[in-house]
């Protein structure tokens, strides 16, 4: 138990560096802007999803896609981290590598929680300037959501934390981008409707994890979903315990 | 009883042995340095000595834990200051510190002092809540070294200390590490591939050479070790053989087109030897450096050694050259 200062002190640390770079939080929030008002309008000035205006479709889509993006690259830091930042001195110090995972994903959640909230008042922005039709963001709705991204972000900087853990240098950061960014934020369904697919699509939709988050959060955010939500919710919590005992065993064969 | 013991560590990558059969012993309170050039193997040893890197065989104790089977014991009671940073730049100094503290699980009032002691230690206290970001490269350096000191450990592991700083800097850093070590009797290893740092701050040291151990020793046994005074003659028509026939001449070669010897007393033989050498153009009298050590074991002199070429490496030059 004598881990538990410590990890809070990764989490006090990932905290303290978010609140403190202006920029990285500028950056994180401009991009889920540039979708919602350009895909989103876009597209949505010639459809709509079953009745539902396309820029309130993909507000979730946009949620996860910042999940997505903030969460991995997060965890894909750890191969600078390692070398020469902050985590050698972590991974020297008397804490066990089991702590250490737990840590890294409560900071790196925080990190992604915190630029959630950011978007949740965007989004209260959007609504109230009528480009949000049909949404509902209240209390309930945003701790129901709040919970499916918190849980689902737990499994994806587990994921960025085991590439970053395996690799040996910077230069592999693109191709997790290409190859588990990129395909798990187009698959999830977060442009559109995961129902009706073709028959070759549909089961690469559906074994990726955040297919579910995004039918999660539409269910409480909008009141239209694909699967029901228990499902939804077993779904995403299974992917995340997997994710986290599969980074628990990256981090404790992890070199230095 | 020894502070560090390893007996037979090797370490090997694929089909590259990085450390080869190493057996070392350091003292309580000594400074031990480990001397080679880059690639040689020495942070290797040195983190297979913290526990970072799992040797392939052999054993090493510190502090009376093996490194192999204790590794926490090892690391609760060792401290160790990486070559490249590894301190949150946007953070302050004192943010830092306590961040340590609360890896190490040090109760409060505890922490609180330690720090405060560390920062007057390495005269950080005036710039404690900056951020790490204003510092310069020996501020920083001083910074972990006050971070590795803070739980007080028995042994100090520093790889380069004093890399990439200035001169007055690295003074500064040789002081704190001297005044820890022999004061608090902190036993400290060193790497480097300073020859200078080596000489004036390790009680003994070891060059590694190909992930070997070479010679060990005192710098002064070392250099002493080689048998005299060493002397650079350029001349024309040269006979090596009659040097060589000299009593007092212990070695002699060829080196970038001049001759270079080792010589027993050179002022008082130094008559002799211009006798033999024929028409001197110009001559170098001087005693023994590590340099001269180095050649002497290995065969190569140590500054023709091409840099480091990790990618880790390259940003931090990158970086410092900014």
């Amino acid at each position: 138990m004598s881990d538990l200062k410590g990890i809070y002190a990764l989490w006090y640390r990932e905290t303290k560096v978010f609140l403190r770079e202006k920029s990285r939080v500028v950056a994180s929030i401009v991009n889920p802007i540039l979708w919602f008002l350009i895909i989103g309008g876009g597209i949505g000035s010639t459809v709509s999803i079953s009745g539902i205006d396309y820029q309130t479709f993909i507000y979730p889509g946009v949620l996860i896609q910042t999940v997505l993006f903030s969460s991995i690259f997060f965890g894909v830091y750890i191969v600078w981290d390692r070398k020469i930042d902050f985590l050698k001195e972590v991974l020297v110090s008397p804490m066990s590598r089991t702590s250490i995972f737990i840590g890294k994903v409560l900071g790196g959640s925080t990190d992604t929680l915190l630029q959630i909230l950011i978007l949740y008042v965007i989004g209260y922005g959007f609504d109230s300037a009528g480009l949000l039709p049909g949404i509902r963001l209240n209390p309930a709705t945003l701790l129901a959501s709040s919970i499916i991204i918190l849980v689902t972000t737990a499994g994806t900087v587990s994921i960025g934390l085991i590439a970053g853990s395996r690799m040996e240098s910077p230069e592999g950061f693109q191709l997790v981008g290409s190859f588990v960014i990129f395909p798990m934020f187009f698959l999830s369904g977060a442009l559109f409707p995961v129902d009706n697919l073709p028959p070759w699509l549909a089961p690469f939709v559906y074994l990726d994890p955040v297919t579910y988050s995004v039918d999660g959060l539409r269910a409480v955010l909008i009141g239209t979903s694909t699967f029901s939500f228990a499902h939804d919710f077993t779904v995403i919590t299974a992917f995340t315990a997997a994710a986290i005992i599969a980074g628990t065993y990256a981090f404790k064969t992890m070199k230095v | 009883m020894h502070s560090i013991e390893a007996k037979g560590l090797s370490k090997t990558y694929d089909n590259l042995t990085a450390v080869d059969n190493l057996n070392l012993q350091v003292k309580e309170g000594e400074i031990f340095g480990l001397l080679g050039p880059n690639g040689a193997g020495k942070t290797t040893t040195l983190l297979m000595l913290a526990t970072l890197i799992k040797p392939t065989s052999g054993t090493a104790v510190v502090n009376g834990h093996d490194v192999s089977t204790e590794p926490g014991d090892v690391r609760r009671s060792a401290g160790i200051v990486f070559q490249d940073p590894s301190s949150d730049d946007i953070l302050t100094g004192y943010e830092n510190l306590k961040l340590h503290g609360w890896l190490y699980d040090m109760p409060g009032d505890l922490m609180e002092e330690r720090i405060r002691e560390v920062l007057a230690l390495v005269d950080l206290t005036e710039r404690k809540d900056d951020r790490v970001k204003k510092y310069s490269g020996g501020m920083r350096r001083r910074l972990e070294l006050a971070r590795g000191l803070m739980h007080r450990p028995k042994v100090l592991f520093l790889d380069e200390p004093t890399i990439g700083l200035d001169p007055q800097s690295r003074e500064r850093v040789w002081g704190y590490i001297k005044k820890m070590a022999h004061d608090e009797k902190i036993t400290t290893i060193i790497t480097t591939h300073y020859m200078d740092e080596a000489d004036r701050l390790c009680d003994r040291l070891a060059i590694i050479d190909k992930g070997k151990i070479v010679v060990q020793g005192t710098p002064k046994t070392l250099k002493k070790g080689l048998g005299g005074d060493i002397i650079r003659i350029k001349a024309r028509k040269l006979n090596l053989e009659d040097l060589r026939k000299l009593a007092c001449v212990k070695k002699a070669g060829r080196c970038d087109g001049e001759v270079c010897l080792t010589v027993e007393n050179a002022s008082k033989n130094m008559q002799e030897i211009l006798n033999a050498a024929g028409t001197v153009e110009s001559v170098e009298v001087r005693t023994p450096t590590l340099d001269d050590v180095f050649l002497h074991y290995t065969g190569r002199d140590m500054r023709d050694e091409s840099p480091e070429g990790g990618w880790a490496e390259r940003v931090m030059h990158m970086r410092t050259t900014k």
